[in-house]
């Protein structure tokens, strides 16, 4: 187990570990602005939503002839779903009556049952070929090629430069969008730009953590870093710090247990930091406050 | 004088209900203009929409002349306080230096003399000593200067505040009006939204009386008079308020 | 319709139905008070508590297996509400820590304990086995009147029947205190409602619903249940009293032609097999509310 952790066990494996980590990165940042923007929820529905695109993609790459397994090619698929049921959300929320909470868990379930159906769809027309496909419920690092990695890890590092050239207008909107506005900042558009990336990272980490606890690698990590400090800079730094550990433990973790599905890991890793953080965190710390009301 | 703002026609329908309803009126430079009203009158309403915070239904605002986009370099606004999360994970000093966004744009640096003029700008409103705390650890006065100081640091021409005054204490009051005041002197346009009566004639030089349709605008001696404002409030007004 | 729809598709059907109404009961109160989210959070925070039953007794069912979802759902509920204090954070950032740390717990659980595989899969967690749920004891419509045949019924249809009737019955005898408090709760509280005791009974009934629809038909469909019902029913009228009826009647119409879709569709679409009955009973269930979205008298607010 420790030489996992040293990245000494073997080259493959030490690539996964190291995409996980920059997957992490590039998630706890972009969750911590989603959590200044409040919506930390959205991705929820995203990410289950993203499963009926997995398995069309797969039936649609198989019926051409090719593998089925190309993970762009479902990735693009997932993508394209995503953006459906995203389309969806929108919809429901702005043409009906029902809150942006139901819309949610609306997408989110019938997507999510769309995915399942083509799931036990493609495992009924013979098993073997469709092995990996249930890696984007629940992640899963096992059988990974080099390219894929190669896939995750540079899709995290653009979204990291994308953060970091919006960083002002994501923290203006997240803010004070009036104030935005008459700055001629439109939220709207920003808030579109934020979730492209959070599309991004929804996309990225299916594969490695899955469909059903990605949103935990957003969500986590940000709450967790809005403990210790009070400057949104420092939390999105705190937050991909946590987002790239937790990658890097799962990842290594589950390459050192057979059978240990890596998303669990690595979203039990975040919510232990988030647990401690939650404890010794200096100001909003359990501990701190303790000590001040005594 | 110089027209800061024109609203031109300008209304609001908030689905069935109209909002602001068809208000023509100019705010010149060099002066400081209270818009009054009853609650409910579209007093906010008129300034988001000039603003396009919200959607105008008819009619348009001229900024110096021009569109907003053309001219928001000169534009400052203060909103109304209740408006943002004050438990958002920043500093006081942040808060003022996105007010000097267009100047910063996406990437260039934060540098030491943005920082020193974020810290002028403080001073003018009394909270050089609050820089480096997180915005919800201020009174509620405090945070208003805060946003005063923000709408300072776009060094713009005209400024629009959203009830600048509602529920701060009497230092901060006094703060906000000395700085308003001075703004005034330098030859820049101000235009607050305002609820105590009392103190119009004190503050401002000018006034825009507004229930939902414009009533009269004007230099407070000719239009802050008792029959206008029976007109504004529709003889709801309690005599004492006209002191 | 003979012995085979008996021994092979009435129970699953029946269970379809019971767990999609008892789902729909508590998600007309949960759409009223923005806790929508809430049933996805129960449906995946139960898995733990499965499986601490399932390694106690050995079982894939049974009333143990039932009290570890029970108990599973208790600490979420608690969990959610620690973070919300601690982290000053909204529940529905809680709820999306809490749901997926419980889940993932689950799922490291089976992995860890060896019991995966054995009987139980994550997979059966998601989709639940609806289709497994066959009744061998019958030999026909007369095994409807056979007290032998009866005995062998799966548990599941039993724990469903006293889930939906206990829901029916609270839900019957509460009904006013239960709308005004979810209404207004100030002006409830005001009237010496105990709105606190009430919110809490509205989770603890969700709660009940998801920890047996979960047990017998998997997370996708409890949480579509908790939350498309109620919200077709929601854009059809405007009266809550209809809409719970309404919402029976979705759920209902739901389970059973996702039921027959998922056994029968491939094959009319000339394809082999069969798939996910759950699934198929969410995604109709999301079909009837992409009708009422479009369709329904009252889809907009006013």
């Amino acid at each position: 187990m420790i030489q996992s952790f040293l990245l000494q066990s073997g080259y493959n494996a030490t690539l996964v570990t190291l995409g996980a980590m920059a997957l992490g990165l590039a998630t706890g940042a972009v969750g911590a602005f989603l959590f200044l923007r409040k919506r930390s929820l959205v991705p929820d529905a995203m990410a289950h939503a993203t499963l009926p695109g997995v398995g069309l993609a797969f039936l649609i790459m198989v019926a051409f002839g090719g593998e089925g397994r190309f993970l762009p090619g479902l990735l693009l698929g997932a993508g394209v779903s995503s953006l459906l049921g995203l389309w969806v959300l929108q919809g429901l929320v702005r043409g009906t009556r029902l809150p942006e909470d139901a819309a949610i868990g609306i997408v989110l379930s019938t997507f999510y049952g769309a995915g399942i159906v083509l799931l036990t769809f493609i495992q009924g027309l013979g098993a073997g070929r469709q092995a990996g496909l249930e890696g984007f419920l629940l992640g899963s690092t096992a059988g990974m090629l080099r390219e894929d990695v190669y896939l995750i890890a540079g899709g995290g590092v653009l979204v990291l430069v994308a953060l970091f050239v919006l960083r002002r207008v994501l923290i203006m909107v997240a803010f004070d969008p009036s104030y935005a506005t008459v700055m001629g900042v439109r939220p709207a558009w920003v808030d579109a730009a934020l979730m492209a990336l959070v599309l991004a990272v929804v996309l990225l980490g299916i594969r490695v953590v899955g469909a059903i606890l990605v949103v935990a690698l957003l969500i986590t990590p940000a709450v967790a870093a809005r403990m210790w400090t009070d400057r949104v800079g420092v939390m999105v730094l705190i937050a991909a710090g946590i987002g790239g550990a937790a990658g890097y433990g799962g990842a290594a973790l589950s390459a050192a247990v057979s059978g240990l599905p890596t998303g669990a890991v690595i979203v039990a890793l975040v919510f232990l930091a988030f647990a401690i953080s939650a404890v010794i965190a200096p100001k909003r710390g359990l501990i701190g406050r303790l000590r001040r009301a005594a | 004088m110089t027209v800061a703002l024109a609203f031109e026609d300008l209304s609001v329908r908030y689905g069935a209900v109209t909002a602001v309803d068809s208000v023509t009126a100019d705010i010149p430079l060099g002066a400081m203009t209270a818009i009054v009203g009853p609650n409910g009158a579209g007093k906010s309403t008129l300034l988001k929409a000039a603003l396009g915070v919200v959607s105008k239904a008819g009619g348009e605002a001229l900024f110096f002349g021009t569109s907003l986009d053309a001219a928001r370099a000169k534009v400052a606004y203060m909103p109304q306080r209740a408006s943002v999360d004050w438990d958002f994970p920043i500093r006081v000093i942040d808060v003022v230096l996105m007010g000097m966004q267009r100047d910063l744009g996406l990437l260039r640096p934060v540098r030491a003399a943005d920082r020193s003029f974020a810290m002028e700008c403080l001073a003018r409103v009394e909270l050089t000593d609050f820089a480096k705390r997180q915005i919800g650890a201020l009174s509620g006065g405090q945070q208003q200067r805060v946003f005063l100081a923000r709408a300072l640091a776009q060094r713009a021409q005209l400024y629009l505040l959203d009830e600048p005054f509602a529920g701060v204490d009497a230092k901060t009051e006094a703060a906000i009006v000395k700085v308003l005041q001075s703004l005034r002197d330098e030859g820049a346009a101000v235009v607050a939204v305002h609820h105590d009566l009392a103190s119009v004639p004190v503050w401002f030089d000018r006034v825009l009386l507004l229930n939902r349709r414009l009533i009269a605008v004007g230099p407070v001696g000719e239009v802050f008079t008792p029959e206008r404002l029976r007109e504004t409030y529709g003889g709801a007004l309690p005599a004492m308020q006209i002191a | 319709m003979g012995a085979d729809f008996v021994v092979l598709s009435l129970v699953p059907i029946l269970i379809g139905v019971l767990a999609a109404v008892s789902c729909a009961l508590p998600g007309n109160f949960l759409l009223l008070r923005r806790q929508a989210m809430m049933g996805d959070m129960m449906a995946h925070s139960v898995l733990p508590g499965l499986i601490m039953g399932f390694l106690l007794t050995g079982q894939v069912s049974g009333w143990v297996m039932f009290a570890g979802a029970g108990v599973a759902a208790l600490i979420s509920a608690l969990m959610v509400e620690a973070v919300v204090r601690l982290a000053r954070v909204d529940p529905g950032a809680a709820m999306g820590m809490t749901f997926t740390t419980m889940f993932a717990s689950g799922v490291l659980l089976l992995e860890l304990t060896g019991a995966s595989g054995v009987h139980l899969d994550v997979e059966h967690a998601l989709y639940g086995n609806l289709e497994s749920l066959i009744w061998l004891d019958a030999q026909g419509w007369s095994s409807l009147i056979d007290p032998v045949a009866l005995a062998g019924l799966p548990p599941e249809l039993a724990q469903l029947g006293v889930v939906l009737a206990v829901l029916s019955v609270l839900m019957w005898v509460f009904w006013r205190p239960l709308v005004m408090a979810s209404f207004d709760a100030g002006h409830a509280a005001v009237l010496g409602l105990p709105v606190g005791g009430i919110s809490l009974g509205v989770v603890a009934a969700t709660a009940m619903a998801s920890v047996a629809a979960f047990t017998a038909v998997g997370s996708i469909l409890t949480i579509a249940m908790l939350i498309c019902p109620p919200a077709t029913a929601r854009l059809l009228t405007n009266r809550l009293g209809v809409q719970v009826f309404l919402s029976i009647g979705v759920a209902v119409l739901s389970a059973v032609i996702g039921y027959v879709m998922a056994g029968f569709g491939p094959e009319w679409l000339g394809l082999s097999g069969a798939v996910s009955a759950a699934g198929m009973i969410a995604v109709t269930s999301g079909i009837l509310l992409a009708l009422a979205a479009v369709f329904g008298p009252h889809r907009k607010a006013g």
